[in-house]
């Protein structure tokens, strides 16, 4: 650029972006996972056209890697994208290259009218609107999760279909469905109402949760993309947290999610086989996530309305923080898991609820415990009622009743991971009957 | 848009006397909050699968047979055509219905271009 020696007086201001780094391309790849579910959000939000919204917002990524390497990374990335894409929606409504979109092309050549949802960037934020549709309950489970990955955390439908070890043309079909019944069925596009707005939340929470889960469970030697969930989850928990700051449920569910993340490295053996809490090693665990867990969890509790997430939180929380396993407080986690009990009941969290009574009163009481729920036969098959009252007999010294119950959890156990803890515990109680 | 409710029960399942009454009361009074809203825009009960004749046409010929087309455990027994601001609001008027207690309700939205 040309110096301009005329005025003096002006400081000599670079003329490249103060924001240009030798780095664009990894800034593209941040705000293409920072910024591609506001983007596709926002354009769906102006066109109610999926398909167009996902192709415009490719198009403006990949514009991004043209340019912001020669013009440096704009200030608001975010803003810089939903415009370019905008504006490439608008080409092609008006080329008439999208004729199902046409119906609403008056929506987009109109201003959008409600400045109050506008965030500081000018850009409004619709991506609530676009989880509570991709978690629409009159979609299919898988779909929904699907949905959830593709449009809001913009994973290709290659690795959704990998995450989810299906052929990826079954992945597609799946999301081409959901699409057309979200479009067909009038699913609307909108946070719901009042009256709706607590039942369908929950249905958010357990769509992230089970993203979550499905990462968490793969085993350290699995495929990446699928512990890739575990991020998305925590992406996307982070991004509804902000969204509904009023829903302590929401920061609920990140501390849940931090909280076990925080431990992912100690989970599993070399051999992928489960290392139990007690036998993991706590100096591996991440500590600033446990923190961070800790720390949300706490804010969420100040608003008084707990919930199954908070105290899922909570427990684990007693968990990530206790210095060694024996110093667990299993007093407060079997008060919590009473509480659980109380606004979620199921049979399984009796079941934890009395291994916590157990570690806290003693085998004795725990064994009660399981003894009800046997009685009530809702968990009959599952081998961890047998492995548990196993257990507890070990503990109390009932051998031969311990190598029973062994014996009949291992006949249930559904893994070859299982079945070989079970029967190292087995031949431990049958050496001393 | 518009829906179809397709009122689906077990017909062999006979309700009590007063069951049945209440049943043809509350059918009554959603009939009248579904077209006092302008939700509603006809409707009626089918007689039971017993009188219902099947017919397809094969190589130009008619084929009339007894009965449904196929056998269900809940069947159709009567429908409802309702016009809806979106899914959400044809969901809450399917759940407001006397049948969806024990029955089930299909919301099938119309084929609309």
């Amino acid at each position: 650029m040309p110096q301009t020696p005329q005025t003096p007086e002006t400081p000599e201001a670079p003329e490249t972006p103060e924001t240009e780094t030798p780095d664009s391309r990894g800034a593209v790849a941040e705000a293409f996972r920072q910024e591609w579910g506001r983007v596709v959000a926002a354009l769906i939000g102006m066109t109610g056209n999926w398909d167009l919204a996902e192709e415009c917002a490719q198009d403006a990524f990949a514009q991004a890697l043209k340019s912001w390497p020669r013009d440096g990374v704009p200030r608001r990335p975010g803003a810089w994208l939903t415009t370019v894409a905008r504006n490439r929606a608008l080409d092609r409504l008006r080329r008439g290259a999208a004729e199902a979109a046409k119906l609403r092309e008056a929506a987009v050549l109109t201003p959008i009218d409600e400045p109050d949802d506008d965030d500081e960037s000018g850009i409004r934020d619709d991506r609530l609107r676009l989880m509570f549709t991709c978690c629409h309950p009159a979609l299919p489970l898988e779909a929904r999760v699907a949905l959830t990955l593709r449009t809001l955390a913009g994973l290709t439908t290659a690795e959704i279909a990998r995450a989810f070890l299906v052929p990826e043309p079954t992945m597609a079909k799946r999301l081409v469905r959901a699409k057309h019944k979200i479009r067909d069925a009038g699913i609307p596009y909108r946070v719901p109402p009042a009256h709706l707005l607590s039942e369908r939340t929950a249905g958010v929470l357990a769509v992230l949760y089970l993203l979550f889960n499905e990462g968490y469970a793969a085993s350290s030697g699995a495929d990446l993309v699928r512990q890739g969930l575990c991020t998305e989850a925590i992406r996307l928990a982070r991004a509804l947290a902000q969204l509904m700051p009023d829903e302590p449920e929401a920061l609920g569910l990140l501390a849940l999610m931090l909280l076990h993340y925080a431990r992912r490295a100690t989970r599993v053996d070399d051999d992928g086989d489960l290392i139990t809490l007690e036998d993991q090693d706590r100096r591996r665990w991440v500590r600033p996530e446990i923190e961070e867990g800790a720390a949300v969890l706490e804010a969420a509790v100040r608003r008084g309305q707990p919930g199954p997430y908070q105290l899922q939180a909570a427990i684990a929380a007693c968990h990530a923080t206790a210095a060694q396993a024996a110093g667990t407080d299993w007093a407060q986690i079997a008060r919590l898991y009473g509480e659980l009990a109380r606004v979620a009941p199921s049979p399984v969290v009796e079941l934890n609820r009395a291994v916590a009574v157990a570690m806290s009163d003693g085998p004795a009481a725990g064994l009660k415990l399981v003894a009800a729920i046997e009685a009530s036969g809702e968990l009959s098959g599952y081998y961890l009622v047998p492995a548990t009252r196993a257990d507890l007999l070990r503990r109390l010294g009932r051998w031969a009743e311990a190598a029973a119950s062994y014996g009949a959890a291992r006949d249930l156990a559904a893994t070859d991971a299982e079945r070989r803890y079970l029967d190292r515990r087995l031949t431990e109680a049958s050496s001393h009957s | 848009m518009k829906y179809m409710l397709l009122i689906c029960r077990d017909e062999s399942v006979a309700l009590e006397a007063d069951e049945s009454a209440d049943m043809a009361s509350s059918t009554q009074a959603w009939v009248t909050e579904m077209d006092g809203r302008g939700v509603r825009l006809l409707g009626n009960r089918l007689r039971r699968v017993a009188d219902a004749t099947t017919v397809h046409v094969r190589g130009g010929e008619t084929l009339v047979a007894d009965g449904p087309f196929a056998e269900t455990k809940e069947q159709i027994a009567g429908f409802d055509l309702i016009e809806c601001a979106d899914l959400d609001e044809a969901i809450e008027v399917a759940a407001k219905h006397p049948v969806a207690r024990y029955g089930t309700i299909e919301v099938r939205p119309f084929w609309e271009e």
